[in-house]
């Protein structure tokens, strides 16, 4: 099963990317990266299986970093849209030259 | 266990095709709260696959904390901001980018497909019944929870450092900067 865990994996952290690249909503740019985060963490449990349970506590760790990182970057995207109304990054571009 | 069972070979592969196929959904829609809602089919699927891999306890963390807790965080921003409609043209990106996403995606996937054709390493790979061995051994809480609080004790206690840190940063950003708030 490894290695069709690691298929599955790998087409959805492409996915992600993918979205990461063609998206222009922070939000659903976010919600990518989450998707990506998410294909790592069955590549952990994959390799967990066959060499032993620090992958499934390294998927405990990413889990964790994912809770706090998703309420820190909800915040900032909370805290841009009360200056920006809006959540389109083609409109965020303050720190363009 | 070198011959799986054809049944559970079958689920695996039906999870996965799940998942990706809301993966792909995910990323196609332009309503915000639609592709929420894909992303946690891709999520509930990932755990079914968790749990077929004998990491139980890892698919019911899954379900509560991403399926459960951060997509409805995320359901929460979107209702709070009132992007709940799908938004104008301007939301996938050009051409130049489209290509670019492209190039990348190709590129990954052929990457890993390599990695994938290695050999892995025999010395250190264990017995292929050692993970739900550990299970009916110990629980499946047990398998986790016995090396995250001996060996893996101080990375778990800076988490908590962490958290703390990433709740009081998400409020001190979020709170509402008043007239009369300082």
């Amino acid at each position: 099963m490894l290695a069709e865990a690691l298929f599955f994996s790998a087409v959805l952290f492409t996915i992600g990317v993918i979205g990461v690249l063609t998206r222009r909503n922070a939000i659903i740019i976010f919600m990518c990266v989450e998707l990506m985060l998410n294909a790592v963490n069955l590549t952990f449990v994959a390799f967990s299986r066959a060499y032993g349970a620090a992958g499934q506590i390294f998927v405990f760790f990413a889990m964790t970093v994912a809770a706090a990182e998703a309420a820190v970057g909800l915040a900032i995207i909370i805290a841009l849209f009360r200056h920006k109304q809006t959540v389109n990054l083609q409109h965020i571009n303050i720190l363009k030259g | 266990m070198q011959n799986t069972p054809l049944f559970y070979t079958f689920n695996f592969y039906l999870f996965g095709i799940i998942a990706i196929v809301a993966a792909l959904c995910f990323v196609t829609r332009k309503s915000p709260v639609a592709a929420a809602l894909w992303l946690v089919t891709t999520m509930f699927s990932l755990a079914a696959m968790y749990v077929m891999l004998d990491a139980q306890f890892i698919g019911a963390i899954q379900v509560l904390v991403y399926a459960g807790a951060i997509m409805v965080v995320f359901l929460f921003v979107i209702m709070l901001l009132n992007l709940g409609h799908a938004s104008d043209i301007t939301d996938i990106r050009n051409q130049k980018w489209r290509l670019i996403a492209a190039v990348v995606g190709v590129a990954m996937l052929a990457e890993i497909f390599v990695l994938t054709r290695s050999s892995s390493v025999p010395e250190l790979t264990l017995p292929r019944d050692a993970a739900a061995n550990a299970v009916i051994e110990s629980g499946a809480v047990g398998a986790v929870a016995t090396p995250l609080f001996t060996t893996y004790l101080l990375p778990f206690e800076i988490t908590s450092v962490l958290l703390l840190a990433a709740i009081v940063g998400a409020v001190m950003i979020g709170k509402q900067r008043g007239l009369n708030a300082r």
